[in-house]
This record gives C-alpha cells, sequence and structure tokens, in this order.
C-alpha cells in the first residue's frame, strides 16, 4: 500500500522490482531445472536408496507427528485431538514423566560413560604394536557383538541357587542372604548400567581408532618443537583437535546407542521393572503401542522421544566444537 | 599401562569366559555351590543337547537357518549395492538438492530404530508385507550407518581426477561406477558387510513375520533356550553359536573396518 502513489497508480519502482522478482524466479527455476535435466543419471542413481529410505525411515517420523494429534487405535477412524496428548504425558500420566526422567539419567550416565570409555580405551591401544592393537581390538570389541547377552547376565545376577554372584558372596562370607538383584529397586539400575557399559565399545570405539591412525607422526615432531610438554597437553592439543569429526561421529553414536537399551532394560528388569525403577520411555512405549494400542498416545511419546534426541544431538555436537580451544 | 589394559580386557572378557564356560559345564557343576568359574570336567553334552532339540522342533531347523541366511544375503547384497549407488552421486558431484538429501540422511543418524518401530509396522501393514522376508529386508536396504560411512569413504578415497579423466574417454555414469569407484572402497565395502551381517543376522523380526517357517534362527533359539531352567546350558551354548558367525566375520575385516572408519567422521 505504501508504495502506491496519490491517484493509487502502482509507483514504477514496484512494478520493476516485480517484474524482476518474477523474471528471477524463472530464470532460477529453469535454470535448476536443466541442471536437474543434465543430472539425470545421478538421480537414478540415489533413486532406489532415497525411495526406500523415504518409506522407511522418513514416513514413519512423518506418521508419527501426524499421528500424535490424533486418537488412533487401530480399530476406529483416528479424531483430531490437538494437543491433548500431548497435555496427558505431561499433566495427567505420572508414569511417563517418571519413564522421561529415568530415560535422561541412563542416557546421562551410559552416553558419556561408553564414550569415555571408548575413547580412552582407544588411545591406549593406539600406543601398542600392530599385533596386540588387532588383538585387543577383536577382544573389547566382542562384547557390542554379543547383543546384550541378557540371558547370561540373567543368571550371573539370579537370586535363585544358581546365582553365581550371590553364590560367591555367600561363601567368601561378605553377604548372610541373597540379594535379589534383579528385583530390587536400588540394586537393578547399577546392574543395567553396567551390563550396557560392558557392550559399549562399539561403533564409537572402531571410529576412535580410525581417527587415531589416521594422524600423521610429524604432527606430534612439530608439536613438540611448538613447545608441547606433556602427555596431556599433547592430547588436548594435538591429538584430539585432529580427530574432532570422529569425536563428533562418535558422539552420534553413542547417544543413539543410549537411547536404544530398551531391550537390555526388559531383558534384565522385565517390563514393567520392579516399582518402575528402570521405566523409561522405550518401555512406555512399548506398553501403550504394543499392549494398549493406543497408537495416537503411543505416537506422541515417540515424538517426544525424537525430539529429545535430536536435541541432545545439536547439544553434544556444540560441546565437541569446543574441543582444543 | 600394561597391567590396566589387561585387567580391563579381562574384566571385559568376563561374561564372555563365563558363557562359554556354562556352555562347557556338566549339569551336575552347574547346580554345584559354590560355582566353578571354569567348568572342572568340561562337556560337548550341551552342543549335542541342542543339536537334538533342534531336529525335533516342529519346523526343521534348517529351515530357520535357511530364512535367516536368505535375509542376511540378500539384505546385506543388496544395502551395499544400493548404498553405494547413492553415495558415489552424493559424494563426488553436486546437483539440486544433493546436500539436502545428505544432511537429511545424516540427521537420521541421530535417532534410533525403537522411535520408528510402531509406525514402520503400520506402513509394512498397509504395503501387505507383513509375514514375508521382504518386511525384514527391505528396510534393511536402507539403513542410514551403511550409506553414510560409505559416503565419506568416498569423499577422500575416491580421487576426483580419475572421474574426470574417464569423463573425456566419454566412460558412461556406470561405467565410472563399476571400473573406478567401487574398486577403490573395497573397506569401505568390508564395514558395510560386517555391520550388516550383524545386525540381520541377530534379527529376531517377531512382529513382522508370524508364520512358524518363516522365522528367523535368533527367534527359534531364543525360544529353546527361554523354554525350561534345565536349558541353561544349552542356552549358554546358543548366545556362543550365535556370536561366533559375525566375530568371525569381523576378526576377517578388522583392518578394512579401521580404515573406513579413520574417514568416518563428521565435517562440519
Amino acid at each position: 500500500m505504501a508504495a502506491k502513489t496519490k491517484g493509487g497508480r502502482p509507483s514504477g519502482k514496484v512494478v520493476y522490482d516485480n517484474l524482476a522478482f518474477k523474471d528471477r524466479f524463472r530464470r532460477d527455476a529453469q535454470n535448476t531445472w536443466r541442471e536437474v535435466k543434465k543430472n539425470r543419471s545421478k538421480y537414478l542413481f540415489i533413486a532406489p536408496y532415497c525411495i526406500l529410505f523415504f518409506i522407511f525411515t522418513v514416513c514413519p517420523v512423518l506418521i508419527s507427528i501426524f499421528f500424535s494429534f490424533t486418537d488412533f487405535n487401530m480399530l476406529e477412524k483416528p479424531n483430531f485431538v490437538g494437543f491433548n496428548n500431548y497435555y496427558r504425558m505431561f499433566m495427567q500420566d505420572d508414569l511417563f514423566v517418571k519413564a522421561l526422567g529415568n530415560t535422561i539419567m541412563f542416557a546421562m550416565i551410559t552416553g558419556p560413560g561408553g564414550y569415555i570409555i571408548s575413547l580412552v580405551m582407544a588411545w591406549f591401544i593406539n600406543e601398542l604394536p600392530h599385533a596386540a592393537r588387532v588383538v585387543l581390538t577383536v577382544l573389547l570389541y566382542a562384547p557390542s557383538l554379543a547383543g546384550g547377552m541378557t540371558t547370561i547376565f540373567k543368571i550371573f545376577f539370579s537370586s535363585d541357587a544358581q546365582g553365581f554372584l550371590n553364590a560367591w558372596l555367600l561363601e567368601w562370607g561378605i553377604i548372610d542372604e541373597r540379594i535379589k538383584y534383579l528385583e530390587n529397586e536400588n540394586w537393578v539400575v547399577p546392574i543395567i548400567i553396567l551390563v550396557v557399559l560392558w557392550g559399549s565399545l562399539g561403533t564409537s570405539f572402531l571410529s576412535f581408532i580410525g581417527g587415531l591412525q589416521g594422524i600423521g607422526r610429524e604432527y606430534y615432531e612439530a608439536a613438540a618443537m611448538d613447545g608441547i610438554k606433556n602427555r596431556w597437553q599433547e592430547l588436548w592439543y594435538v591429538t584430539l583437535p585432529l580427530m574432532k569429526p570422529q569425536l563428533l561421529f562418535g558422539a552420534v553414536m553413542s547417544i543413539t546407542g543410549a537411547f536404544n537399551i530398551g531391550s537390555i532394560i526388559s531383558g534384565l528388569a522385565g517390563n514393567p521393572s520392579v516399582n518402575y525403577s528402570a521405566h523409561t520411555i522405550m518401555q512406555h512405549l512399548e506398553d501403550y503401542g504394543t499392549a494398549r494400542y493406543e497408537m495416537g498416545y503411543s505416537s506422541a511419546i515417540a515424538t517426544m522421544l525424537f525430539l529429545l534426541m535430536i536435541f541432545l544431538n545439536q547439544f553434544i555436537q556444540k560441546c565437541i566444537n569446543k574441543v582444543g580451544e | 599401562m600394561v597391567v590396566f589394559l589387561t585387567t580391563f580386557t579381562l574384566l571385559m572378557m568376563l561374561p564372555l569366559i563365563y558363557a562359554v564356560s556354562m556352555s562347557l559345564k556338566p549339569n551336575s557343576e552347574l547346580w554345584k555351590f559354590p560355582p566353578n568359574i571354569l567348568p572342572v570336567n568340561p562337556t560337548l553334552k550341551h552342543y549335542r543337547d541342542l543339536f537334538s532339540l533342534m531336529s525335533d522342533t516342529w519346523v526343521p531347523m534348517i529351515r530357520y537357518i535357511f530364512n535367516t541366511l536368505f535375509i542376511t544375503v540378500v539384505g546385506t547384497f543388496g544395502h551395499i549395492t544400493l548404498a553405494s549407488m547413492a553415495a558415489y552421486p552424493l559424494s563426488k558431484y553436486k546437483f539440486p538438492g544433493s546436500k539436502t538429501i545428505f544432511v537429511i540422511i545424516r540427521t537420521s543418524l541421530m535417532f534410533s530404530g525403537a522411535v520408528l518401530a510402531i509406525p514402520n509396522y503400520l506402513i509394512i501393514n498397509s504395503l501387505h508385507l507383513i509375514d514375508s522376508y521382504a518386511a525384514v529386508i527391505l528396510p534393511a536396504f536402507s539403513t542410514t550407518l551403511g550409506l553414510y560411512l560409505m559416503k565419506q569413504f568416498m569423499d577422500q578415497m575416491v580421487p576426483m581426477s580419475l572421474l574426470e579423466s574417464a569423463d573425456l574417454d566419454g566412460a558412461s555414469e556406470w561405467r565410472k561406477f563399476r571400473t573406478i569407484v567401487m574398486p577403490l572402497v573395497k573397506p569401505a565395502t568390508a564395514t558395510l558387510l560386517i555391520l550388516e551381517t550383524q545386525r540381520l543376522w541377530m534379527t529376531g523380526a517377531t512382529p513382522y513375520i508370524y508364520s512358524e517357517e518363516k522365522k528367523t534362527l535368533s527367534y527359534a533359539l531364543s525360544q529353546i533356550s527361554t523354554s525350561g531352567i534345565a536349558r541353561q546350558g544349552v542356552g549358554a551354548a546358543i548366545q556362543i553359536l550365535m556370536m561366533l558367525p559375525p566375530l568371525i566375520v569381523f576378526i576377517i575385516s578388522q583392518s578394512n573396518v579401521i580404515e573406513t572408519m579413520s574417514t568416518s567422521g563428521i565435517k562440519e
């Protein structure tokens, strides 16, 4: 409106700008289209993967977000319910709030814990001669191949006659009666954390080893000339900044892993666990999604979990970018 | 340092040693108090029991083995083919949308499959893929980690100059991909092979496949090990046997894996 002159006619300048914009837009579109046509073969190469990726990764996210605003239950037609599911989650579902707290607690311990163990072990074995390094890489990576081994750990910590740990503690006279490790609120959480940490030398561990081996000797020699005094300075000012890309990648893997421990928790503590002491969002999701078929509500839970993962990842990446500064 | 590394490795090995020892203990030793750490009279009885239990399951065991092998081989092969085909243009060329596509794929590394399980079931259901091998195989084709690692490896290990000189010879994209790119990325191929084999080999696939004759080995074995307290030794034997194939693949390909991982980093 302001661009119009007194007589109500559009001023010449605005008309010119509009034309230019339209023109520019058309030219850009034509250029893009020409680029697309020129790269036809590239699109053919990525098409099969991208179509499947869209169906099995992008669509589920979109579907979750969509259903989270409905009361879908697999039987009736879904009705739009606005933010009701989210309101219910935080205001009426005490168990969800507890599960959220537990999820963050497990993630905060097993994520950074596994990450630091992986980094320290990778750093240590990087110093070893080739053969020893290969053997240790295989041995330390092996637990993450075992996939939790909850059946074995259940027997190890069992409270019945076969419980291995109890048997020895009794024999040594450290305890007088069997401890119900997996049925006791105070024990079950640390045990889960221990089992998760045991299997946490996975992809990020391999990535750190790869990253460390990619750093040439010349960097350390140059750093020594620049006055780097001890191993810690070397680690902070030379090694870590040079492997920052691997640190970022490892963080993504560790966070994803820390949120993926649902099966270990259910395997060790059962679902529901005693007094919901190890109840996480994963268990809550399983409960509402596969047992009660409340798809609308469980989609809202999944969406929350999804947002939490993305948020934590962004946060951690910001932190890691400060390494060596 | 050496002491620390040895102690730490032994601690990490303890549950595995425990599992191996359980699978070798005769029943009398499994019930002994206090239990021994290592078996006194090791026996392969549980492994023999496992095979006899396997032979009188309702569906012949060989069928479960075939199912898992089929899913693992087809899934892994398809994943490697599709992921490297997609990684090649994303890594080496710029074209409209290329950057956005990769950012979306990289972001999806950040959330785990647990979040997607329920909507994935709905999708597989609406595609009428429930109770078919495709319900497991098709999603496996588009695993994100594989494409990401392959693309990062190509970024550093496939020199643009080779591709340009092939352009001068008038080579087609497919020819460049087959004769230049793929031979250069063998370590990354080996890495995708181990990661995907490992994942698919362990898959239970229970919600997607309900016909008994299409179920996987991992599912069948977990049924055996959970049916009865006296089967602890057999249960341990199962754990060991299931772990062996991925472990062997890893030992063979570990130097390739480490080489690939040296390019795995996220660059801003």
